[in-house]
């Protein structure tokens, strides 16, 4: 009988740690906003980049310190347990606006307390015109501007607002050579500057500011071997005090110096890992491959027998708790799309090395254990999957499946390492990838991704279309002609693609324009000095310093769109039993279908404040009547009603449907994609690499769903669309293998930042070894295909229904939203309706 | 080229025989067991099925000409999981000049076949499909002739020659046993199936809990469902008579 391997008891300390950790709600702190505003109060006469290290070295010099009861591997960017910091110089007025309303709102709720909002309320004056977003904004042109905020048509709101994060840094280099190693590669690279090189300022300040982001680094270590030394003295029991000892000892040697153990590259690895996220607000900070990089520390202390397996096990368990303590506060719109407090820290086990040869070790099968052991959203665990990748790893990663938390995400080495490749990325490089945030690849320590640059609804040009490229009364889009008029199909795929290729140029500005800010107010030195090429060129990420730069926005809709053009060009173009005005009129009467949820509210508010601007009188009778017509859509003459609802009887009941293994279906959906992909591929982003588009929605597909109205392939207004590259929820009824043929069929290499496959599994699907062993299959057979990534949920309908009555009781539950994993009690209403009703696979 | 009647063709099946399978339901069946959970699948005649308040069709004419492209679709699943087709039903035998020719299509392309079947029909039919058959899962529900008639419609005989004749053929034999309670979920009743098993030379035995997940459709074809009222037997139970099959020396286990 096959076992799964390193089944390690779980230290009863880790329990005790998330349980603290998750003791309230989480709460934002003022320290880090009051300490970079009194930086940049005095140094308005330093370039930029030194302005950037003086705040860093404030912040890590004055940032409040804590080690939490119990823990092994320290370091907090909050006293509070899952607190935020703030980040005044990227954007404040949203935060500023929520102050009242951040703790009770639905998605991603934080407590602030009334001294926290009046520390802040002083500062932000100084920011005033000086944030990052008011440059990003003053360098977009005004119609792109106008296409993000008034008209949805894409969001880059993450870097508008926040910093980028989104990168992998190089974490071996830190442990091999510590943060001394780095001071002394700057100021070898300062001796070596010519002083009549053209480039010798630059170059300069930019080494300058790595020296002294070094320096802060190790201050702040050091403040922790200190503080630890100080509670060691007044710890009762002698267990803890020499536990406190011995955390005194390694925060005094790392990061600043090489780690020697494997408890010391843990304690440096998580200092760097904190570090990025207090230099900047920027998300999906990656640990990448943390199996290879910690290997060696691990290999050679366990030859030595210095470390047993259950050591290194409470270790690994207690990053990854730390993993959890890092939160983000966003603005409430940005938190929908990014529900469940996720920070997107991806870990990856796992693969090729760059040799070529399968890297799997002690770590790869350890790092799944501890996400048994700690079953919270972070660390966001991936596997690489290719052809010889050891079947025991894989049943290792499928028990985790079989838990339900939604991890680990699976890859395929066997198309990313082309698809990359064909973007720039040498051989070893490629092989060499790991996964950053949600689903993006790129080779770490290198890299520049911008890999979320935006979200881009393929359903509004959709829209368009039928609006000849108007929106809310103005023109936005080009003039495709009135849509009643046209003869051929061809001719409306054509509009399509028109609308869509002058939106996605819009949207290159729009990322563009906030990349040229980044540049000019964020830069980060700490950052850069690990990622090469950054020392070398004498230049920060921002500024282009990154050996590969990529600019990547995901699109989302393909199912949707797929289906709805089908629609038309069977029932309008093909049997002519619906014409075009008429589908136009049935879309804009929702079907003859009322609106339900908070978009009735939305409409109805939006429908009143109409009224009142032609002078009708509102009252709330008024009001009433208006609710009542948009829900029931009584107003609709009962002829024209019956007439829409029967257009959208023959879309859902007639018309063939992505995801059912129909190869015809499957191929002009792989067309469909193309429209976005091969249309972004063209362009060039300001740091001097391209544009790569992605294929998956994160969370995006509920709220951007929301402004979206009725679509073509019968899709109601402001429902959800489609997830990733997935079929439309409920469409697919040929079951999970008919669902992978049909997503395999897209050009998935083309979205070389990352694609995105939702399936949702019944526990009894993985019941057994032999049930993991056909799951594994499954996941092998779909890669064989060519499919790029695939994750799960793996949990019963009644699980969740009875999670949503009855919240109090799944506190811990963790379910798979969309390229990370989150609590399913923190998400919306909405968001938790659409995994629920992600069609089922199993039984 | 025969034509046969099937009402369903399932993907992505992972409890009827190695490996993912696809199973075709054909439908008909030589008898009419009280907890069925295909019920829909007893008659041979097409009928109509009302699910969800929706009136479906059950049952369809098709050529395997036909139906191959659907078998074919999931061959990279059946590689990588050692799986392949599956002929359930309803009775396949019911269908043997049908059967034959979509068992020999699916060899033609080397896929592993498995049937899922009574063995309940004339020694004729089952000659003539024998030989593309890698898999055969045989029900065998009850040792007492008198009791198997009472619940099925039929004796026990025909079926425990026919049973003889496939083991001494060298298909792959596995005998399965629905666990009813009432009908043969005492000691005494799996004993003496699990004795027969073993003197027909097979290496396991397969028990299998009765479910009433079928039992909507009962309603749903106007037919009224016998066995309301019946629990499915417990773990606890389905151990203690797992334990029991397992004193034949068998490889025995609960599940398909």
């Amino acid at each position: 009988m096959e076992k799964i391997k390193f089944v390690v008891e779980k230290s009863a300390r880790i329990d005790k740690l998330v349980h603290d950790l998750y003791a309230k709600m989480p709460e934002i702190e003022s320290a880090r906003g009051i300490l970079v505003t009194e930086s940049y109060q005095k140094t308005e006469d330093l370039p930029i980049i030194r302005r950037r290290s003086a705040a860093f070295r404030h912040i890590l010099e004055n940032l409040p310190i804590i080690i939490r009861d119990g823990e092994l591997i320290v370091g907090s960017a909050t006293i509070a347990p899952r607190g935020c910091q703030v980040f005044p110089e990227y954007s404040y007025e949203w935060l500023e606006a929520e102050f009242d309303t951040v703790a009770t709102r639905a998605a991603d709720p934080f407590y602030i307390s009334e001294q926290t909002k009046a520390e802040l309320r002083a500062v932000y004056p100084y920011w005033k015109g000086k944030t990052c977003s008011d440059l990003a904004r003053t360098n977009m042109a005004p119609e792109a501007y106008a296409a993000f905020t008034v008209h949805g048509m894409f969001t880059p709101g993450n870097y508008f607002y926040n910093g980028i994060g989104h990168v992998n840094v190089n974490y071996r280099k830190v442990l091999e050579v510590g943060y001394r190693g780095i001071i002394a590669e700057a100021k070898a690279a300062l001796e070596k500057l010519l002083p009549e090189c053209p480039e010798y300022v630059r170059r300069r300040n930019f080494l300058l500011a790595v020296i002294e982001s070094c320096e802060a680094v190790i201050v702040y270590a050091h403040r922790y071997a200190e503080l630890a030394a100080a509670e060691a003295k007044k710890a009762k029991d002698p267990a803890r005090r020499a536990e406190l000892e011995e955390i005194s000892r390694v925060c005094a040697k790392v990061p600043e110096n090489p780690a020697e153990s494997f408890r010391e590259a843990c304690q440096s690895f998580w200092f760097v890992q904190l570090l990025l996220q207090i230099e900047s607000s920027g998300h999906s900070i990656s640990p990448g491959r943390f199996d290879q990089y910690m290997d060696p520390y691990y290999e050679r202390d366990k030859r030595a027998g210095k470390l047993t397996v259950e050591q290194a096990q409470e270790l690994i368990d207690c990053i990854w708790v730390k993993l959890n303590d890092i939160n983000k506060c966003r603005d409430a719109a940005s938190a929908d799309g990014f529900a469940g407090y996720g920070m997107f820290q991806n870990l990856i086990v796992g693969g090729q090395n760059e040799y070529g040869m399968d890297a799997t070790n002690d770590l790869s099968f350890l790092c799944i254990e501890a996400s048994m052991h700690v079953p919270l959203p972070q660390p966001s665990l991936s596997i690489r999957v290719w052809n010889g990748s050891p079947q025991d790893l894989l049943l290792k990663a499928a028990a985790l499946t079989r838990t339900g938390i939604g991890l680990p995400a699976y890859y395929n080495d066997e198309i990313i390492i082309p698809s990359i490749m064909a973007r720039g990325l040498t051989l070893e490089d490629a092989r060499d990838y790991c996964i950053i945030g949600c689903v993006e690849p790129q080779k770490g320590g290198k890299t520049d991704g911008w890999h979320d640059a935006a979200f881009f609804n393929m359903c509004r040009p959709m829209e368009l279309v039928f609006s000849n490229g108007m929106d809310r009364g103005v023109r936005i889009g080009p003039e495709t002609g009135d849509v009643t008029t046209f003869t051929t199909f061809e001719q409306f795929y054509d509009a399509y693609k028109t609308q869509q290729s002058y939106f996605i140029r819009l949207l290159v500005n729009a990322n563009n324009a906030i990349d040229s800010a980044h540049a000019v107010r964020c830069p980060l030195p700490f950052e850069s000095c690990m990622v090469d090429d950054c020392i070398g060129r004498g230049l920060s990420m921002q500024e282009g310093g990154a050996v590969y730069n990529f600019t990547g926005p995901q699109g989302f809709g393909i199912a949707n769109n797929t289906d709805g053009l089908i629609a038309v060009r069977q029932l309008v173009f093909e049997q002519k039993k619906v014409t075009m005005a008429e589908l136009k009129e049935a879309l804009a009467a929702n079907f003859g279908y009322g609106i339900t949820g908070a978009a009735a509210e939305r409409v109805t508010r939006e429908i009143s404040e109409e009224l009142k601007q032609r002078g009708v009188k509102v009252d709330e009778r008024v009001v009433r009547l208006v609710y009542q017509e948009v829900t029931t859509a009584s107003g609709l003459d009962p002829a024209k009603k019956a007439r829409y609802r029967e257009i959208k009887r023959l879309i859902d009941e007639t018309c063939p449907k992505y995801g059912n293994d129909i190869y015809d279906v499957d191929m002009f959906a792989r067309d469909v994609g193309n429209t976005y992909t091969k249309e972004m591929e063209k362009y060039r982003n300001v740091r001097g690499g391209r544009f790569q588009a992605g294929l998956y929605p994160v969370s995006a597909n509920v709220p951007l769903g929301a402004q979206t109205g009725a679509t073509p392939d019968g899709r109601l207004a402001f429902t959800p669309i489609a997830d990733g590259i997935g079929p439309v929820s409920g469409r697919d009824v040929k079951g999970p293998t008919a669902t992978a043929n049909s997503v395999a069929k897209l050009e998935q290499s083309v979205a070389s930042n990352g694609t995105l496959l939702n399936q949702k599994f019944h526990p009894s699907a993985l019941a057994g070894m032999e049930g993991l062993n056909k799951f594994v299959a499954l996941i092998r057979s779909y890669f064989d295909q060519k499919g790029m990534h695939m994750q799960f949920n793996v949990v019963t309908r009644e699980t969740l229904l009875d999670a949503q009555k009855h919240p109090e009781k799944y506190k811990t539950l963790v379910v798979r939203v969309a390229g990370y994993s989150a609590l399913f009690t923190t998400l919306s209403k909405g968001l938790q309706d659409d995994i629920i009703n992600r069609t089922q696979q199993g039984f | 080229m025969a034509t046969g009647r099937i009402f369903n063709i399932q993907r992505f099946s992972i409890h009827d025989g190695p490996g993912i399978r696809t199973i075709v339901f054909f439908k008909g069946c030589f008898m009419h067991c009280a907890w069925c959970c295909n019920p829909e699948s007893q008659r041979y005649e097409i009928e109509t099925l009302v699910e969800n308040g929706k009136e479906k069709q059950v049952g369809r004419d098709v050529t395997v000409e036909e139906i191959m492209p659907e078998i074919l679709a999931d061959i990279p699943f059946y590689r990588r999981s050692g799986g392949g087709v599956t002929l359930s039903g309803g009775e396949f035998l019911t269908q043997p000049e049908f059967a034959e020719e979509l068992l020999a299509a699916c060899k033609d392309e080397g896929l592993h076949t498995a049937v899922e079947s009574t063995a309940n029909a004339p020694l004729a039919s089952l000659e003539r499909v024998l030989p593309y058959i890698d898999l055969y899962l045989l029900d065998i529900k009850h040792a007492d002739s008198a009791k198997h008639r009472r619940f099925t419609g039929a004796g026990n005989e025909r079926i425990l020659e026919n049973a003889r004749y496939i083991a001494k053929s060298g298909t792959e034999l596995i005998v399965r046993t629905p666990v009813i309670p009432g009908f043969n979920d005492t000691p005494e009743e799996i004993r003496a199936i699990s004795r027969i098993a073993l003197s027909l030379g097979v290496k396991e035995h397969h028990l299998l809990p009765y479910h009433r997940l079928g039992q909507g459709k009962y309603e749903g074809l106007g037919r009224k469902y016998s066995l309301d009222g019946v629990e499915p037997p417990s773990r606890e139970k389905m151990e203690f008579l797992l334990s029991c099959a397992e004193e034949s020396g068998l490889q025995c286990r609960i599940g398909g």
